[in-house]
């Protein structure tokens, strides 16, 4: 009687220590969402939020590739857009890298224990934006002067709002 | 004594092969009748790229070097800002001459002068994006490679900093980054460890802008000697150029097939 009682005041207390870590671990994610971040702002990310923790890796990986080979940008998994939502403002205003001490990346990739090697050649905050200004207002003229000619499509906002890689 | 054919040919078996060849060309053919026609066209002036890039078009260049100008670095410039090459450091306790030599460029303004007749001509060197690149030969990851639209440019997740592609190209036209780098461009992103060179402003061609950096500083400064466009479009400005203008490739003996040619050298 006294061992089923033992046992089973032992497994109340994993029950509640597993609830109180899914609790501590939960309060953690909620924490790398840096405040102040367009992602701080939207309910989830491009994809449901666990299959983001999971997978986010795998979807860049395959969005570089497409990126690198085959000249696809501005789509949703690009590594820019990551950084674009996911930058947040630091005491002065500016912006601060993902990948700096306490910021989304590093924080959680700290947690994980896993290594992260996007920063070694990309920037941790974004700059320049896909085009620069001079190519911008080329694009711009040479969009105008097709719309002249009735064959271009307007398309200078969804290339303004791309975010390349 | 010679000897005689079969009597009688087969006729049966010669009409069961044109049969099936018939039939094997009117199952496949509107197949591939259909592939061509959904290959996406020629994007229209600024529209981003959705689909995969094709070999419809060939990108390259025409420099004109007798309109190019002594001293002038407009297109040098151009590239660097573009390209944030003018956001290299000098690393501590580097001797500003070493650093000149090791700080990755991506043009060159290279001057010729004729010993004999005294003649001197300026022109720009950048990677020529050939057609069968020596870089892309030799590269023993693949890293090197040349995209559908003619580009040759390398993939830095794959390179591994072994230098073979510089040792390779006749026109030393890229550079190793030997130092970690900081505040890179997103457009253009750059780290230790890896070999680069001019990819013909790639993130212009991918947003569907019309031209390159080095042209349109070259036309701003009043010069115009670099014409950017299509080379398979004979209705584009660079095939027009090309077909009125006497011009080269550099070092044409290696046959290459450049992307990239010059006038008046």
């Amino acid at each position: 009687m006294a061992r089923t009682l033992i046992s089973a005041v032992l497994a109340a207390l994993a029950l509640v220590g597993a609830l109180a870590a899914q609790v501590v671990l939960a309060g953690d994610a909620q924490g790398y969402v840096k405040a102040g971040s367009r992602a701080a702002a939207h309910g989830a990310c491009v994809e449901p939020t666990q299959y983001m923790r999971r997978h986010h890796m795998d979807l860049i990986q395959h969005q570089r590739d497409a990126t690198v080979y085959q000249g696809i940008r501005g789509t949703r998994h690009s590594l820019a857009g990551c950084i674009d939502c996911h930058v947040g403002p630091g005491s002065d205003g500016h912006p601060v890298a993902v990948n700096a001490e306490h910021q989304f990346c590093r924080s959680c990739h700290e947690f994980a224990a896993v290594k992260v090697n996007c920063f070694d050649c990309h920037d941790g905050v974004p700059k320049g934006g896909p085009l620069s200004e001079s190519a911008q207002s080329a694009l711009d003229a040479a969009t105008q002067q097709g719309r002249g000619r009735g064959n271009a499509d307007g398309s200078v906002r969804s290339a303004r709002e791309g975010q390349g890689q | 004594m010679m000897k005689h054919p079969p009597e009688g040919i087969d006729q049966g078996r010669r009409a069961l092969l044109g049969v099936a060849v018939g039939v094997t060309t009117a199952v496949v053919a509107p197949g591939l009748v259909l592939h061509a026609a959904a290959l996406p066209s020629a994007a229209p002036p600024g529209a981003q790229r959705s689909g995969p890039v094709t070999d419809r078009v060939r990108w390259g260049l025409l420099i004109d070097t007798s309109k190019c100008a002594e001293g002038c670095r407009a297109c040098v410039d151009a590239c660097d800002r573009e390209n944030g090459l003018d956001l290299q450091t000098r690393p501590a306790g580097q001797s500003g001459r070493a650093w000149a030599d090791q700080k990755a460029v991506w043009i060159r303004k290279v001057k010729l002068a004729d010993d004999l007749t005294g003649r001197v001509t300026n022109l720009p060197m950048m990677c020529q994006h050939c057609e069968h690149p020596p870089c892309v030969d030799v590269c023993p990851t693949g890293a090197s490679f040349k995209r559908a639209d003619g580009i040759v440019l390398v993939d830095r997740h794959t390179c591994i900093g072994c230098r073979y592609c510089m040792m390779a190209c006749p026109y030393q036209a890229r550079s190793f980054i030997h130092e970690v780098t900081h505040d890179q461009l997103t457009r253009v992103p750059r780290g230790k460890g890896c070999v680069e060179s001019c990819n013909l402003c790639v993130s212009r061609r991918d947003q569907g802008a019309p031209s390159t950096a080095c042209a349109d500083a070259c036309a701003d400064a009043g010069h115009h000697a670099i014409v950017f466009g299509d080379l398979k479009d004979p209705r584009s400005a660079i095939s027009q150029a090309l077909t009125g203008l006497p011009n080269r490739q550099l070092r044409e003996d290696l046959e290459l097939n450049t992307g990239v040619r010059y006038a008046g050298v």
